[in-house]
């Protein structure tokens, strides 16, 4: 007994000193939260027949090619052919621009603003998410592309701190459950390794699509914290430490979840 | 003002004549029950699909009664005998003048 307890105690002073240590001993054995789903559910992501993201895909789409703004311009304006230009763009967010970092729904409406001088996309707007779900999915099947640069560097950290932090009143970290505890049980259903591989995501709970940010704030509430704010800089930082995380994997989007 | 939707069906292209054929629909809606509340405690009113009816060259060979319970982006799947080739009429009905109608064509031999 003593020496196990000994060498638990070594390894939580390791983790605890670098958690970038403990973060890429996770490496090998990542998985998609897609291998923890029934076959049923696992048919309805490969189907694009049968997921019900494709309404928003399509939709995406549309709003794609249709001009708007005061420049009354397009996105195919600029942009072109989407499954060209943006081929592999979101695997690469959250990225920085003009020195904020922002994801791919910031930086949708970044282009609205400067570019379409159009109103902003409001957050879990039908429109956002179809955009975001339709620009996502140019990037299917490739691999998540965060790069550790000085530039990104302190976020990278903050988000780490953030999902080491424990937080709520049931005093839980992200890492508790999702990196300790990951593939044993929470309520009867498999604790997934929160890899964002496939967002926006049809969540058959939610009976919709949803962005990260969202899956994020919802396990906030889980543990009784306060969510942190649409666009804040906390909940930016976390979702490029995750995508980080989950750099090399393949984006899934449009994917679903149960 | 009728609202539309969009669809997906997956159905066989060709099939033998007498053979059984597997039809599946999805379609696009929010299916809003009337019991749920926003964050300001106002009812959100009911907005479902009542109704869906299957017609093959013009007969009606399926039709489903839809309820306040059923999820959103309803997907109904059902079997029918391949007689003849022809059209598959989908249709769709539902509150604040709902109706979505789609089609698909099959080759019988």
């Amino acid at each position: 007994m003593m020496p196990l307890k000994l060498f638990t105690c070594f390894m939580v002073a390791l983790f605890g000193l670098s958690g970038i240590v403990f973060a890429e001993s996770f490496g090998a054995d990542r998985q998609s939260g897609y291998a923890l789903m029934s076959k049923q559910t696992q048919a309805m992501q490969d189907d694009p027949l049968q997921n019900p993201a494709t309404f928003w895909l399509l939709d995406g789409q549309t709003i794609w090619e249709q001009k708007a703004g005061k420049k009354d311009v397009s996105c195919a304006g600029c942009h072109g052919d989407a499954e060209q230009s943006m081929k592999g763009v979101a695997a690469s967010f959250p990225k920085i621009v003009n020195k904020t970092l922002l994801n791919l729904e910031g930086r949708i409406n970044l282009c609205r603003t400067e570019h379409q001088q159009a109103l902003p996309f409001k957050h879990e707007s039908k429109s956002q998410l179809s955009i975001a779900t339709y620009v996502g999915s140019q990037s299917r099947g490739m691999p998540i592309a965060i790069e550790k640069t000085p530039e990104i560097s302190p976020h990278l950290e903050a988000g780490q701190n953030i999902f080491e932090q424990r937080m709520g009143q049931l005093n839980l970290s992200c890492a508790q459950c999702h990196a300790e505890r990951a593939g044993l049980k929470l309520a009867g259903n498999t604790i997934p390794q929160a890899h964002p591989t496939g967002y926006p995501i049809y969540r058959l709970e939610w009976q919709s699509v949803g962005s990260l940010e969202r899956r994020l704030r919802n396990c906030m509430t889980g543990v009784r914290a306060e969510p942190f704010a649409f666009d804040s800089q906390e909940i930016v930082d976390l979702e490029l430490y995750l995508m980080w995380r989950a750099r090399g994997m393949l984006v899934e989007t449009p994917a679903v979840r149960p | 003002m009728t609202q539309t939707s969009r669809t997906l069906v997956t159905m066989p292209a060709t099939a033998k004549k007498g053979e059984v054929i597997d039809i599946r629909i999805i379609v696009q809606h929010d299916m809003e029950s009337g019991f749920r509340h926003t964050e300001l405690g106002e009812l959100i009113p009911r907005d479902i699909i009542r109704e869906f009816v299957c017609t093959y060259n013009g007969e009606e060979i399926f039709r489903a009664d839809l309820h306040p319970a059923i999820a959103a982006n309803p997907m109904i799947m059902f079997s029918t005998i391949a007689t003849e080739s022809g059209t598959l009429e989908f249709n769709w009905k539902g509150d604040n003048d709902y109706a979505s109608s789609t089609s698909g064509k099959i080759t019988v031999t």
